[in-house]
């Protein structure tokens, strides 16, 4: 049992430890979701308020369940109807929002390390729920658990990330906790969205997307996201269906016990043909239920680390 | 510094959890209501030997479940987070007679925690308290119905509980506080 951390706001600079930690205390609050009363005291009379600057739906909603499941007080804060429209900055609306004595931020923000920087400023427990393009730590933890629920194990599968990964938060943060549980990781793409750097983190870079498949045990698609793309990153949505698009001829040339994994929102017809995405091969509902559960363990842990104490006996 | 004092060994377990079954049997004479629950760390261990010792007496199955009460701690925004355990209940408590098993009862507020924990998996009849230590110092008005020995102790002397299952040995240990 290692975790004294008092925010979760990436992956880079967790241990391997502390992400088995997660996982291991997730497995315990994916119960609780099965039992008829899904709800258990764990953070009553807390407050958090999860301050939303970029738009969510999913990450918000389970956010906002696990909340309500353990019990706490919740506020939602979203960009389209706050003061941010009126010129605050992000630190004074932090600085209001922890006079109102709350204890945690969950904060989803378009500029990397908005975060780090609310973890610097103000005293509450900060959760890093998407920052820009740099890492959606929970968004990991819950891919990582799904794959250990089906794998048994980390460490020595062959993970592929397939699709948008130069703007992908979530491939980052993937990297990182698959990287430090001992799997190996192929990123693949059209090469504007797929940079050599990539291999700086210590996975490997390919184009070609059947090589990417072959030996993969779980493939993991990202969306397309038009809205962060400045500029046409590939010819046409066409093209990269037929480059890149994950449809029966090219699953079929993959090990068949490997597993589909997408993050959401799905582009049907585009990342993944439909009934790829529908069939018992794929694990993106598995996805959203453990997304829950892993919600819960981080705000339960984060809630008590203040450094490590004596545990109290009896 | 702390001086370590063996206060019951592997044959005074045995006979404590013996006599803990017998007193459960006595109390409760449908043993078709009693289901046992124990709290991790120990007391899942000492519910299912007492199980075992119990299925023999009434010459049925008694049911055991685990009882993890760390989600139901009134102290969890003034210490690190706890380890959890899984919570395993596959019966239904509503209408039984749950008898809760830990090995050291202090405080209390653990097992205030579950009874709270408790009442997320329905409404039993009766709960009663099995433990097999119990050190004094409580704070809640909470009181064990079966205990296996009563050790007076200092607030910060220490009661080592160690199981087969967890450590190799039955034993409990008092390391004395200086």
């Amino acid at each position: 049992m290692t975790w004294a951390r008092k925010h979760l706001l990436d992956i880079e600079s967790l241990t391997p430890d502390e992400i088995v930690t997660v996982l291991d205390t997730a497995r315990a609050f994916k119960a609780v979701g099965e039992r008829a009363i899904k709800k258990v005291p764990a953070l009553r009379g807390r407050t958090v308020i999860n301050l939303f600057v970029e738009p969510s739906t999913r990450t918000r909603i389970s956010f906002e369940l696990a909340e309500q499941r353990l019990s706490a007080d919740v506020i939602n804060f979203s960009a389209e109807a706050s003061s941010f429209k009126k010129g605050e900055t992000l630190k004074d609306t932090a600085r209001n929002l922890e006079a109102l004595n709350a204890d945690f931020i969950v904060i989803r923000h378009s500029a990397s390390g908005a975060p780090h920087f609310l973890a610097r400023v103000l005293d509450v427990h900060v959760i890093n729920a998407g920052d820009g393009a740099h890492e959606h730590p929970t968004q990991a933890l819950l891919d990582v658990f799904t794959i250990r629920e089906h794998k048994g194990r980390i460490a020595g599968l062959n993970i592929t990330i397939l699709g948008d990964v130069l703007y992908s938060r979530v491939a980052r943060s993937n990297i990182w906790a698959l990287m430090k549980l001992g799997a190996a990781v192929t990123v693949c793409g059209p090469a504007t969205l797929v940079p050599k750097t990539f291999e700086q983190m210590g996975c490997r870079v390919t184009y070609d997307v059947d090589e990417a498949i072959r030996n993969a045990d779980i493939i993991n698609l990202l969306r397309i996201q038009h809205e962060r793309q400045r500029k046409t990153m590939f010819p046409s949505i066409n093209e990269y269906i037929q480059l890149f698009g994950l449809n029966k001829a090219r699953l079929a040339k993959a090990k068949p016990d490997a597993l589909i994994m997408h993050p959401g929102p799905i582009n049907r017809g585009v990342e993944i043909d439909s009934d790829i995405a529908d069939s018992g091969r794929s694990l993106v509902l598995e996805q959203v239920t453990n997304g829950l559960a892993v919600r819960m363990a981080v705000l339960f842990l984060v809630n008590g680390g203040k450094g490590p104490q004596e545990v109290a006996e009896n | 510094m702390s001086s370590p004092n063996v206060i019951l060994d592997a044959a005074a377990i045995q006979r404590v959890l013996t006599r803990i079954a017998h007193e459960i049997a006595e109390r409760n004479e449908n043993g078709a209501e009693v289901v046992l629950a124990g709290i991790p760390v120990g007391g899942d261990h000492l519910a299912r030997r007492l199980g075992k010792i119990l299925s023999e007496i009434w010459s049925q199955p008694v049911p055991v479940g685990i009882l993890d009460v760390s989600m139901h701690r009134d102290d969890l925004d003034q210490r690190a987070a706890p380890k959890i355990h899984p919570t395993v209940i596959p019966f239904d408590v509503t209408g039984k007679t749950v008898v809760l098993v830990d090995d050291v009862l202090f405080s209390g507020r653990t097992t205030r925690a579950a009874m709270d924990a408790l009442n997320d998996f329905g409404r039993p009849k009766n709960i009663q308290l099995a433990v097999v230590i119990d050190r004094g110092h409580r704070e809640l008005p909470i009181k064990a119905d079966f205990v296996g020995k009563n050790v007076p102790t200092a607030g910060n002397d220490k009661i080592r509980v160690r199981l087969v299952e967890n450590d190799g040995v039955d034993e409990v240990v008092l390391e004395r506080a200086e």
